[in-house]
């Protein structure tokens, strides 16, 4: 970074600063104490009710970042707090997951989502979590456009943006690890979307799902269906480029989340052809 | 900030300027009493050939103040204090402007950390934000327009310590914080110590630049309470201004409108350009929240004469007097 600031020799050796904390909350709202308690209380739904095999979970790092991307489904999504809580346990290691800013509006959610490890997917936040600190992300490419598909549309991936996390690990430094997903799907489909409430209720968008008419319509959005969740995970993806710079090629940046995008679509047909039973595997 | 030019040798020659008296002792400063957008300045600096101007009395919280006082004081303070400082002629070298991170605003569009140059997201709807955003604009022109001047902005996060008074410092004192309820925001801190340290810091090595100035870390806005002994005292999430216009009327709570969205998104902001000029703080976010329980605690045990330093009220302006003041140039 260019300094044109004349720098003042520092002063002598001081003691490092006491720093009073009471809690363990850090600089992202997350705090590893609440994530422990909802760990533990969400491994029985994690080994029980989804069933969750992962293949290639060798393939994350236990050191250094990483920015992880994989397909995103189910109309209030199933998938991220599976994958965030299957990483955590198995390689021991804090997972942020990073989603649309609009989480940190919502009151008591809101904050229960930052303190177990959620925040916006602004690019300076991104950065300094892979670059600077090295820790694991999460990020679901596809956005909203994701889980507000409908059932018809399932296992079909969304257009990756304009390839945002590719630029991010470019300049970060950090390989892209993606990730397919199968079962959130099924886990909570969406029939048909209700466009006129979710204006009037300030939501990216209202489903009415499969889950409202089996358990009614407020347990409906709470309460998934019982599929068997399949996690695999591909070969990290480098980029042979500096890191740290302003901008990178646009064409070479979509270029590259298209080719991810791809690589992820095959993957998901061959589990899909794989799968025997949506509730089995 | 007085006390702490005095005690640099360097400084030849302190010269206050406020509304009211000082209230810390002081020894070898002088002190002039003047009107709040002080029109007397360009006098002042004519008369006695001041080379550094520090000016500390932009208003960074709205409490008791009228949208328009706000206005007068921020904005044409300090286009008059500017003036003086540009005026043809003028023996002014340095100029040191207090701003605050209130600048950025606080919204659920915003980095986690702001440094100097980010922009900020939430819209402009606080008088005391349109206040800071003109002033830094006024600054800017004046740096563009005085390239041989040396002029630093130091953006303050809110202040705590020892004595200093602010909104936040009396709801903690009366052990009643309010706070949004459903939200935990992460705020951050500055030790009213490590204010003036930067003040003077700047000040000495004659450091140009915006900075923001800020203890490292944040700390949710409950563990403040709870690090203070306070109790929380919830808002509707919904309606919140209007929800908190009773017990601000009745003098329950102080909420300064400009922290409605500070109280519901937090905000941080990265302080490593002034470190890496040099600087070393002494405090902590949450050092800076311990290091006034502890004064407050002492002062409930101990209780009794609590000046109560209000230095946003104080104008404190140190020039430096250069060789001789020049009689007669008075014009």
């Amino acid at each position: 970074m260019p300094s044109a600031l004349p720098v003042v020799a520092p002063h002598e050796e001081i003691p490092p600063l006491s720093d009073p904390r009471r809690s363990d909350v850090d600089e992202w709202g997350r705090s590893e104490h609440i994530r422990s308690i909802t760990r533990r209380l969400y491994d029985p739904i994690y080994k029980y009710w989804f069933r969750v095999e992962w293949e290639g979970l060798e393939k994350i790092p236990t050191t250094g970042g990483a920015l992880m991307v994989a397909n995103h489904a189910g109309a209030i999504p199933s998938d991220a707090p599976a994958i965030m809580h299957g990483i955590e346990k198995e390689l021991g290691r804090p997972v942020y997951g990073m989603a649309d800013y609009f989480f940190r509006t919502v009151p008591v959610v809101g904050t229960l989502w930052a303190r177990t490890g959620g925040l916006p997917a602004h690019p300076d936040n991104a950065y300094r979590l892979l670059h600077d600190q090295g820790q694991l992300a999460l990020v679901f490419p596809e956005g909203t456009k994701g889980p507000s598909k409908t059932y018809s549309d399932r296992y079909r991936l969304r257009r990756f943006g304009r390839g945002g996390f590719v630029e991010i690990a470019m300049r970060s430094g950090v390989p892209v690890i993606p990730i397919a997903v199968v079962g959130a799907e099924e886990s909570m489909p969406i029939l048909f979307r209700m466009n006129g409430l979710a204006k009037t209720l300030n939501l990216p968008y209202f489903p009415v799902t499969a889950n409202d008419f089996v358990f009614g319509p407020i347990l409906g959005k709470v309460a998934y269906f019982p599929v068997k969740m399949k996690f695999r995970v591909l070969d990290p993806v480098t980029f042979d480029v500096d890191p740290g710079l302003e901008r990178y090629s646009k064409s070479r940046v979509m270029d590259e989340a298209e080719q991810i995008r791809a690589k992820l679509q095959d993957t998901i047909h061959d589990m899909l052809r794989e799968r025997r039973s949506v509730w089995f595997g | 900030m007085a006390q702490a030019l005095e005690a640099d040798p360097s400084v030849e020659m302190i010269l206050g300027l406020g509304t009211g008296e000082p209230r810390v002792p002081l020894e070898r400063t002088e002190f002039v009493r003047a009107d709040q957008t002080y029109s007397i300045l360009n006098r002042i600096v004519r008369v006695t050939q001041v080379d550094t101007i520090v000016h500390t009395f932009l208003k960074t919280n709205s409490v008791g103040i009228s949208g328009r006082m706000l206005h007068e004081i921020n904005v044409i303070g300090t286009l008059n204090l500017l003036a003086a400082a540009g005026a043809p002629g003028s023996s002014v070298r340095q100029v040191v402007v207090k701003s605050s991170t209130h600048i950025y605003g606080a919204s659920e569009k915003d980095p986690t950390w702001f440094r100097e140059d980010t922009r900020r997201n939430a819209p402009v709807r606080t008088r005391l934000e349109g206040s800071l955003i003109e002033v830094e604009a006024l600054v800017r022109d004046f740096i563009v327009d005085n390239p041989h001047l040396v002029v630093s902005v130091l953006r303050f996060a809110n202040v705590l310590g020892t004595d200093i008074v602010t909104p936040i410092s009396i709801g903690l004192r009366r052990r009643l914080l309010p706070c949004i309820a459903g939200f935990d925001p992460l705020v951050q801190f500055v030790e009213e110590d490590d204010v003036v340290r930067s003040l003077e810091f700047v000040t000495h090595h004659r450091i140009p630049g915006t900075f923001n100035v800020a203890g490292a870390g944040k700390l949710p806005w409950s563990e403040v309470a709870s690090i203070a002994g306070a109790r929380l005292f919830p808002l509707s999430p919904i309606g919140t201004h209007s929800a908190a216009a009773p017990f601000r009327w009745v003098g329950l709570i102080q909420v300064p409108v400009e922290m409605e969205s500070v109280m519901r998104f937090g905000r941080g902001v990265d302080t490593s350009r002034l470190v890496d000029s040099g600087f070393t703080y002494r405090y902590t976010s949450a050092g800076a929240v311990e290091s006034f329980t502890r004064a407050n605690n002492l002062r409930r045990s101990v209780g009794g004469s609590d000046p109560g330093y209000r230095y946003e009220q104080d104008v404190e302006q140190f020039f430096r007097h250069s060789p001789a003041v020049v009689r007669g140039s008075e014009g």
